[in-house]
């Protein structure tokens, strides 16, 4: 009787054996790759190559704007999953097939765009930067273009939830008294906020692995716009493979413990529904 | 507090979902909107809730018209068919919420959560999420929370629709004991008659949009208004044949029918309620149907037998008692004589 498989899905082992080899092949060895380049550094070179003042800008550059852009898309990414959830209008499918634009469309593309819209002379730049917002070149258009490439994650997250949420709950809030903005604060926001979290976590993610659009908006001027796999690529033209990959190693480790918090939150924020 | 609804009329696009409904619901009764799917019975009681707006018409409560008012603003606690508690929510916090929502401190809503958690019998639950409690436990659940603020009238949207038989029996009656406490005006909505009779003491019967006939139960059943009415409240043998001359006439069976005096005759329809049939072995003198016995089904208090009319081949019911059974030894085959106790007559354009 040992030999009876007693689940009542067929196909777990195959199943399994495939997700093993699949995430191992696709994700596990070149990560491993990377940390048995790294380790053929001497503990004092490693941190002579991760730890130097400009690399820990740049550490702070990366997570910073990154934190700054996911941040900004789950405000921006929930209206806008709102207004395409919640009403009818000419076009709306239009705005609907927009919001994946950013996925498909080279980020290259994307940066080199965004900074030829706000340099001086730019569309947008020639009356932002008489006022003092400087798009292209700063930190501002780092978070700029990451807010560009993040975007569709949070949207897409969202929008199911909201599309899914029951009209029932809402009528039964007002006809206990709530107003419509007590109504959005209590009963809507708190159901959105695992899909929230989840789309956060996307596009924060997303962000710290931006490289295309924001090699061509930021000026990469070291301590002040050069982002981590910005330096990561300097330093493999200066043929330094080991400090690269060093740098590579605390990118993943920082990312890494940040999205297991994100996905603990994320977790705890469903503890309601069992 | 009572509700008043004077000439309301509600359309989806083209379809018509109440027109000209007027109706009076005494302060304190316990009322239920009773008719078949379509029958504008929700949409009634959403606009009295407040969750609707009427096309024409008022609605009252106690001589203040609310019409124009927002459901938040209406003193209104509204259960819904699907419970629709708040998920991220604990029970007490679900309870609790129209008094938070109102701004009553903490302690106070407290105070309130505890005698409803009591009330409804779930003491100690208070601390759970909706999603570990059974149907039925989140239908009462619903009921506290809309109860909680002392709400002016109580709403019910098909209240047991989604519980299992054994679960719904058991709130019936629970919800018929608890109005009997509390007093509040109550509407409820529902499809099933059995439910409408056992719970309610006043019942409004609706068909496409309009209102057939109000009463109590016992009215309502005992002296349909119409067709329509006796059809629905379940159960019942339609015979079709005509008036003349103060009789109604189906093929071998004449009844009295004095309100059509008329010599012409007219094509009506004859209603018999199963346990309004007598069978007999033999024809009786005041007439009746020969049939024959297809099924006897002897479960229950009472005896249900098909039959089928020798010369029409319409089936009919009947409902005898199992004593009335072994005496007359029915079985399969039988040929019957079948009359009626009582029946009601209905002439198309001419009802009484």
């Amino acid at each position: 009787m040992a030999s009876v498989n007693r689940r009542v899905l067929p196909g777990f082992s195959l199943t399994l054996g495939y997700t093993v080899f699949y995430l191992g092949l696709l994700v596990l060895l070149p990560i491993t790759a990377v940390f048995v380049k790294a380790s053929s550094l001497s503990l004092h070179d490693f941190l002579g190559a991760v730890w130097t003042e400009r690399a820990r800008a740049a550490y702070l550059l990366t997570f910073g704007t990154s934190f700054l852009a996911a941040l900004t898309n789950v405000v921006l990414g929930a209206l806008l999953a709102w207004v395409l959830t919640r009403y009818t209008f000419p076009g709306k499918r239009i705005l609907d097939a927009l919001v994946d634009l950013p996925l498909a469309l080279p980020t290259a593309v994307g940066g080199l765009v965004y900074a030829s819209l706000y340099v001086e002379n730019g569309w947008l730049g020639r009356h932002l930067v008489p006022l003092g917002i400087r798009g292209a070149y700063t930190r501002l258009g780092i978070v700029l273009v990451l807010v560009f490439v993040g975007l569709p994650f949070v949207v897409r997250t969202v929008q199911p939830v909201l599309e899914d949420l029951d009209p029932e709950t809402e009528e039964a809030s007002s006809s206990l008294g709530a107003t419509r903005w007590q109504t959005f604060a209590f009963v809507i926001l708190p159901t959105l906020v695992p899909a929230l979290i989840t789309g956060f976590a996307l596009a924060f993610a997303r962000s710290i692995g931006e490289y295309g659009s924001v090699v061509f908006i930021s000026g990469n001027m070291p301590f002040k716009t050069e982002i981590a796999p910005i330096l990561i690529v300097a330093r493999l033209e200066e043929f330094a493979y080991g400090e690269a990959t060093a740098i590579a190693v605390v990118l993943l480790v920082i990312s890494f413990s940040m999205l297991l918090v994100v996905n603990l939150l994320e977790s705890w924020s469903r503890r309601h529904d069992r | 507090m009572s509700i008043r609804i004077q000439g309301v009329s509600k359309n989806f696009g083209s379809f018509q979902a109440l027109a000209d409904v007027s109706l009076d619901v005494p302060s304190g009764s316990l009322l239920a909107l009773l008719g078949p799917s379509g029958s504008g019975k929700t949409t009634l009681l959403r606009i009295i809730a407040g969750l609707e707006v009427a096309d024409r018409g008022t609605v009252l409560h106690h001589d203040e018209n609310i019409t124009e008012y927002e459901a938040r603003d209406r003193k209104v606690g509204f259960v819904f068919q699907h419970y629709a508690l708040f998920r991220h929510m604990t029970i007490a916090e679900n309870i609790g919420y129209g008094l938070r929502v109102r701004g009553v401190p903490k302690q106070e809503r407290q105070v309130r959560v505890d005698e409803l958690l009591k009330l409804i019998r779930l003491d100690g639950l208070g601390s759970r999420y909706p999603a570990q409690l059974s149907g039925g436990q989140r239908q009462r659940v619903a009921l506290a929370r809309a109860l909680a603020a002392r709400p002016n009238v109580l709403l019910l949207d098909e209240p047991f629709g989604a519980l299992d038989a054994k679960v719904r029996t058991e709130l019936r009656q629970w919800l018929r004991k608890l109005h009997e406490e509390i007093q509040v005006t109550s509407v409820f909505v529902t499809h099933d008659q059995e439910e409408a009779f056992e719970v309610a003491d006043h019942v409004v019967i609706m068909n496409e949009g309009r209102i057939e006939q109000v009463g109590t139960p016992a009215e309502v059943f005992e002296r349909p208004a119409n067709a329509f009415v006796m059809d629905f409240l379940g159960n019942v043998n339609v015979f079709h044949g005509r008036v003349e001359r103060g009789r109604a006439v189906v093929s071998g069976l004449t009844v009295a029918y004095p309100d059509y005096p008329h010599p012409e005759a007219r094509d009506a329809a004859v209603y018999v309620r199963p346990h309004e049939l007598e069978v007999e072995r033999s024809p009786t003198e005041a007439g009746s149907l020969a049939a024959k016995v297809l099924h006897v089904n002897p479960t229950g208090s009472r005896t249900k037998v098909e039959l089928r009319a020798l010369d029409s081949n319409q089936l009919i019911n009947v409902e005898l008692t199992p004593e009335r059974l072994t005496e007359l030894g029915l079985k399969s085959g039988d040929t019957v004589h079948v009359a009626p106790r009582r029946v009601r007559v209905f002439v198309p354009d001419y009802e009484i």
